[in-house]
């Protein structure tokens, strides 16, 4: 009879993070999209993937960030990258022209293709909630060799039914997406805060491949808005490490003092 | 070309109704210009911007919009731009009228604007329903393959604003740090309106920076601070903490109307607007 588990000393955020950080290789090409994708890239490049290329669609290329940026035009991505060019050109000749392994992304919600919205909930002449909508989503989700996707998993973020399709994973499924006229594979992981789901050959549906520690695979399907399916041999993720946990943290903090400090005009 | 005043600059250039994009990716965002515009009380104004983030939340906001074309709509890493969304999910202050892109597809169309093409064209919006709900978005088949590609309307703004670091007496106009599609949207407008956080004798701009020439710049106005609360590479960081604080500002009607009346229509331009806020201990 072993003791009740105690809670884990970690959050689900940063679980989700490093299982994310975990899935970039070094030297991969990553255009990464702001906020947690953001976290797990710079993640990566501090520990296991030094010589990772990140690039945001404000123009940075193989940028260094010391701090996590607010925005995804912060002077810290210039300042510490290799190129800066027109956001024309980023989409033009960096991503539509085949440059990028990794679109990483996040979104509002996701359905079981790996299709995302993060435009509108309800109709979208008369939207419930008005998102900020796709950016540049969209033709990131095309042409990204493949893409890896970065979301809290419930009932409301993983539905049935989106209710705009502002980028596109896998579409109706069953190889639909092979004559779309899209570039790249699509959507090969979604990372949520119960584990990870890959799409599954032939209908192209996700399906939970491995899961934390801390949940089971029922909830999972709990926390999901269709009927989920589960990989025969579920792996369970590795809970993050003390060097995993520090570097994250570190970060975090950084970044958060970073972004409070007061800034003064010079006029 | 010469250099006159922010005031002047509007009124001589920016009407009622006009297409208008204020441009500058997180970077350089023009906002004493915007400022000046809701000052002035233009309305009816066709918004146009790549990232309709604080400054177009105000001038939504303050009533100057009727229409917006726009790829993302927020507060970059903070969450809504609450003014625009009150607009468009129940059309107060008044109903606007959105025409929705990608990034890539705003690109390309202020691309074929600058480069006086009808349409620009990418391998875009595949598989999404942006296409159905934007008309504007259509297809076409590529003459030699035959492969259908996305097309977007030129963007041809009647006025493009934006602000740079560096011009020189004569006009000519230095910018340098990420410049998002500043350079596609000056080119592709009928007029161009630069603010400026200098005024120098030489630019002394190295090869190959981006200088946009005297003879297609309309009018230059020196005010300092002007991208305030974004930022100009070599003068200040942005203000993040000001963008973190308009989250509670822009929520409420009644308190963003406040703020509008006291620091923006209150104050006689933007060095006043500075001033005002720093009197309220909340000037940067």
């Amino acid at each position: 009879m072993t003791a009740r588990a105690a809670a884990p000393a970690w959050t689900p955020d940063e679980m989700m993070t490093v299982t994310a950080a975990r899935l970039l290789w070094n030297g991969c090409v990553c255009f990464v999209g702001i906020g947690l994708p953001s976290a797990a890239a710079n993640l990566a490049r501090l520990l296991h993937a030094p010589d990772i290329v990140l690039i945001y669609e404000s123009g940075t290329i193989g940028t260094r960030p010391e701090v996590l940026p607010l925005s995804i035009g912060d002077g810290e991505l210039a300042e510490t990258a290799d190129a800066v060019v027109p956001l024309p050109e980023i989409f033009a000749y960096w991503l539509q022209g085949g440059r990028v392994d990794v679109g990483f992304l996040g979104a509002a919600q996701v359905d079981r293709f790996g299709n995302l919205n993060s435009t509108v909930i309800g109709p979208y002449a008369r939207p419930k909630v008005r998102l900020p909508g796709a950016g540049g989503a969209p033709e990131i989700a095309a042409h990204a060799r493949q893409v890896f996707v970065l979301l809290k998993q419930s009932p409301r973020s993983f539905v049935a039914k989106l209710d705009f399709i502002s980028s596109a994973g896998f579409m109706g499924g069953g190889g639909e997406r092979a004559s779309s006229g899209a570039t790249g594979r699509g959507p090969q992981a979604i990372i949520t805060d119960y584990g990870v789901l890959r799409p599954q050959p032939g209908t192209d549906e996700f399906a939970l491949v491995a899961r934390y520690e801390s949940v089971t695979a029922a909830d999972a399907v709990r926390a999901t808005g269709w009927p989920l399916a589960v990989a025969p041999s579920l792996e369970v993720i590795a809970p993050p490490t003390a060097a995993e946990l520090q570097t994250l943290r570190a970060l975090q903090a950084r970044t958060h003092t970073a972004h409070s400090r007061p800034v003064k005009l010079p006029v | 070309m010469p250099v006159v005043t922010l005031q002047e600059a509007i009124a001589s250039h920016v009407r009622d109704g006009d297409s208008v994009a204020l441009e500058g990716f997180t970077h350089l965002i023009p906002f004493a210009a915007g400022h000046e515009i809701i000052r002035q009380g233009r309305r009816r104004l066709h918004l146009i911007r790549m990232t309709p983030d604080l400054l177009y939340d105000q001038m939504v906001g303050a009533g100057c919009a009727a229409a917006l074309t726009f790829s993302w709509g927020g507060n970059p890493g903070v969450g809504s731009a609450h003014r625009i969304r009150e607009a468009i999910e129940s059309g107060w202050p008044q109903p606007l009228a959105i025409s929705e892109h990608s990034h890539a597809g705003m690109g390309a169309a202020y691309t074929a604007g600058a480069s006086r093409l009808p349409f620009g064209m990418l391998r875009g919006y595949i598989g999404t329903d942006l296409a159905a709900v934007n008309p504007a978005v259509r297809a076409v088949a590529c003459p030699y393959t035959g492969e259908r590609l996305a097309t977007v309307p030129a963007l041809n703004p009647d006025v493009t604003i934006l602000h740079a670091q560096q011009a020189d007496r004569a006009g000519n106009v230095l910018i340098s740090g990420i410049l998002g599609a500043q350079k596609e949207a000056a080119l592709a407008a009928k007029k161009l309106i630069v603010t400026v956080e200098e005024v120098v004798d030489e630019l002394a701009a190295p090869m190959n920076a981006v200088v946009l020439p005297r003879w297609v710049v309309t009018a230059v106005a020196r005010v300092p601070g002007g991208a305030w609360p974004s930022y100009a590479r070599g003068y200040y960081p942005r203000d993040n903490a000001f963008y973190i604080a308009w989250d509670e500002v822009s929520r409420d009607r009644q308190r963003f109307g406040d703020w509008i009346a006291r620091y923006v229509l209150g104050t006689a331009d933007f060095a006043g607007f500075l001033a005002r806020l720093r009197a309220d201990g909340a000037g940067p």
